[in-house]
């Protein structure tokens, strides 16, 4: 007997299994055709008021007073203004220059090529240096407050010091919270629990306005730095379980077999817990770091001017009949790139990281 | 390659009235041990009669209670560099194989090596492709454990354990996990490094690597050592009931 040659069923192409699911039946079709008519009758009117309507140039208040649609003008003429909030207009290329500076080392960063102990050194250098710039009162440039900063660069900073720095502290809270020696294990605890337990606004009143009751002024760290650090001690607490989760799901026999070889605690999990424990949580991380991007938005509670906040203050000018939706549009699109940026490159991550099975 | 050498006169590993608990469960009830350089024992015995624990306390992955753990003339402490010097003398082969799932078979193991500055990159690499070799994988050298079969995850096991060319090998149930056609080619890995002089204690169920392979066999039940005798005299004149009750469950 000769066993027949068989080939496996071939799958219909693409556009063939597209049009029998959206029309196979009457039924489909009728629900299809429901649902294109609900979306262009929800989408003909945006796109009427966003661009068939909409005021893009000149750049002036009396070009919106006739529009029907979005007056973009606005956020065209007010733009430097929303990103770099009112950082002396003469010292601007200073914002400029740190918010070019911090996007792309992020960019550059979240290859995993470059993750490599230089990259700590720039970060380490970069961060105080890009303080340093924004601060001034150093090498001929002109002292400006924290209280002047605003917008993309605040939102960047919070962004890279709250996620960044909160992520290696996490690491060590979540090892931490595992460990042998009682007192460590309980400190960490305490720790995690006590910050996730306390919602961040209220952190953050503490730290601008508590702290200054309890604690002798020249102690203290100017009230952008406290918002800063709340953010950061905020994030690594979620973080930290997060990495906790991770590491639960690793078998012991990982961390048994490197031990076995000789292999010290930081060695044991640096080369085998981590990079595994890391790799299981990644869509967690991503979830939490996207929440935490986002927070950083509340310091506008204590006064810090991020992009919301800037926004805001543009909308302030009379000379203008206040196009809000514009304007948080442009910075809801600012959040987005940032954010779907980062969802992309968690998802990309994660494809690499799969090992081969 | 030969067997790293062990002074003749001193004992590879000693086992002094070893005690562990687990909670209150009293896993390890005074075991005493001494196993000679170049020695091959065989430990078997029933299910949760402590013979893992046994061997897990010899590297120190289980902390005993009471009792003294002495590997090649050191004494096992809780001190961390102390540790890491009697678990580089002491070799480790699991039931699950533990490979690190993320790197490849050739990082596997020249990982420890290089982490622990024995040996430069380009010298652990040789070492872990000549032992490779010497275990039947060396073409799986550049791919992921996940790819590899039972068996030859086993193998690699092995061979990373060798790289670190440890004194004495401890294998625990190395072939229980394996589908059967597998447990061969692990065995026979394991029959020649014996013939090459390592010293091996093995916690196994393979009678017949037991009878070919080992200078004792030691059967434990409760967390007591209840009979250590050279195969012949195991098998075909057990001197304990418990122990003829164990080997007349056994399939023959």
């Amino acid at each position: 007997m000769t066993d027949a040659v068989l080939v496996p069923p071939r799958t219909p192409p693409r556009a063939a299994r597209l049009l029998s699911g959206l029309f196979g039946s009457p039924l489909n079709a009728l629900l299809t055709l429901l649902v294109l008519w609900a979306v262009g009758s929800a989408a003909a009117p945006l796109l009427k008021w966003a661009i068939l309507d909409a005021v893009l140039f000149p750049a002036e208040p009396a070009a919106c007073r006739d529009a029907h649609g979005a007056c973009w003008s606005f956020v065209v003429a007010k733009g430097s203004q929303i990103l770099f909030g009112i950082y002396p207009i003469e010292e601007r290329w200073r914002p400029i220059l740190v918010s070019a500076v911090l996007l792309a080392l992020l960019v550059h960063s979240l290859r995993p090529a470059a993750w490599r102990p230089p990259l700590a050194i720039i970060w380490a250098l970069a961060l105080p240096a890009t303080f340093l710039l924004m601060y001034g009162g150093v090498g001929g440039l002109s002292y400006v407050a924290t209280t002047m900063w605003g917008g993309l660069p605040v939102t960047l900073i919070l962004t890279v010091t709250a996620v960044g720095a909160a992520f290696p502290l996490a690491i060590l809270l979540a090892l931490g919270r595992r460990s042998d020696l009682p007192a460590i294990r309980i400190l960490c605890t305490l720790f995690i629990e006590l910050t996730r337990a306390l919602p961040l606004l209220s952190i953050l009143f503490i730290a601008s306005i508590l702290l200054p009751l309890l604690v002798p002024e020249w102690l203290l760290p100017d009230k952008f730095f406290r918002a800063m650090i709340a953010l950061l001690l905020f994030a690594a607490a979620y973080l930290a379980e997060v990495v906790r989760g991770g590491l639960q799901a690793l078998p012991p026999g990982q961390a048994e077999a490197a031990q076995a070889l000789g292999l010290g605690y930081w060695q044991t999990q640096r080369l085998v817990v981590l990079p595994q424990a890391l790799g299981l949580v990644i869509p967690s991380l991503t979830n939490t770091i996207i929440v935490m991007i986002k927070n950083t938005s509340l310091v506008l509670v204590v006064g810090l001017f991020d992009l919301i906040s800037s926004g805001r203050a543009a909308l302030a000018d009379p000379e203008w009949s206040s196009p809000a939706m514009e304007t948080y549009l442009f910075v809801a699109a600012i959040y987005f790139t940032l954010c779907f940026g980062f969802g992309r490159f968690a998802s990309g991550l994660e494809r690499q990281t799969r090992t081969p099975a | 390659m030969t067997a790293p050498a062990t002074s003749p006169d001193r004992p590879a590993v000693t086992l002094h009235g070893l005690h562990k608990w687990y909670g209150d469960y009293h896993a390890l009830r005074g075991v005493d041990l001494s196993v000679a350089a170049g020695e091959r024992i065989v430990i078997c015995g029933p299910s949760g009669s402590g013979k893992s624990t046994l061997i897990r306390c010899i590297n120190q992955l289980e902390r005993h209670q009471a009792g003294t753990v002495t590997v090649d003339g050191a004494e096992a402490t809780a001190e961390p560099r102390r540790l890491q010097a009697i678990r580089r003398k002491a070799g480790m082969v699991f039931q699950g194989f533990n490979l690190f799932p993320h790197l490849t078979v050739l990082q596997n193991c020249t990982l420890a090596p290089v982490q622990s500055g024995a040996a430069s990159p380009g010298e652990a690499e040789a070492l872990a492709l000549s032992l490779l070799a010497r275990v039947r994988v060396a073409d799986q050298a550049h791919k992921h454990p996940a790819q590899l079969s039972g068996g030859q995850q086993q193998r690699v096991a092995i061979a990373r354990a060798l790289c670190m060319q440890p004194k004495i090998m401890l294998f625990d149930e190395p072939t229980s996990a394996l589908d059967p056609e597998m447990v061969k080619e692990v065995l026979d890995t394991m029959i020649e490094l014996a013939r090459d002089g390592m010293t091996m204690l093995a916690v196994t169920h393979e009678m017949g690597f037991a009878r070919q392979v080992a200078d004792r066999v030691v059967f434990m039940d409760q967390g007591r050592i209840v009979e250590a005798a050279t195969p012949a005299d195991f098998f075909d004149r057990p001197q304990h009931e418990r122990t003829r009750a164990f080997l007349g469950q056994l399939l023959h």
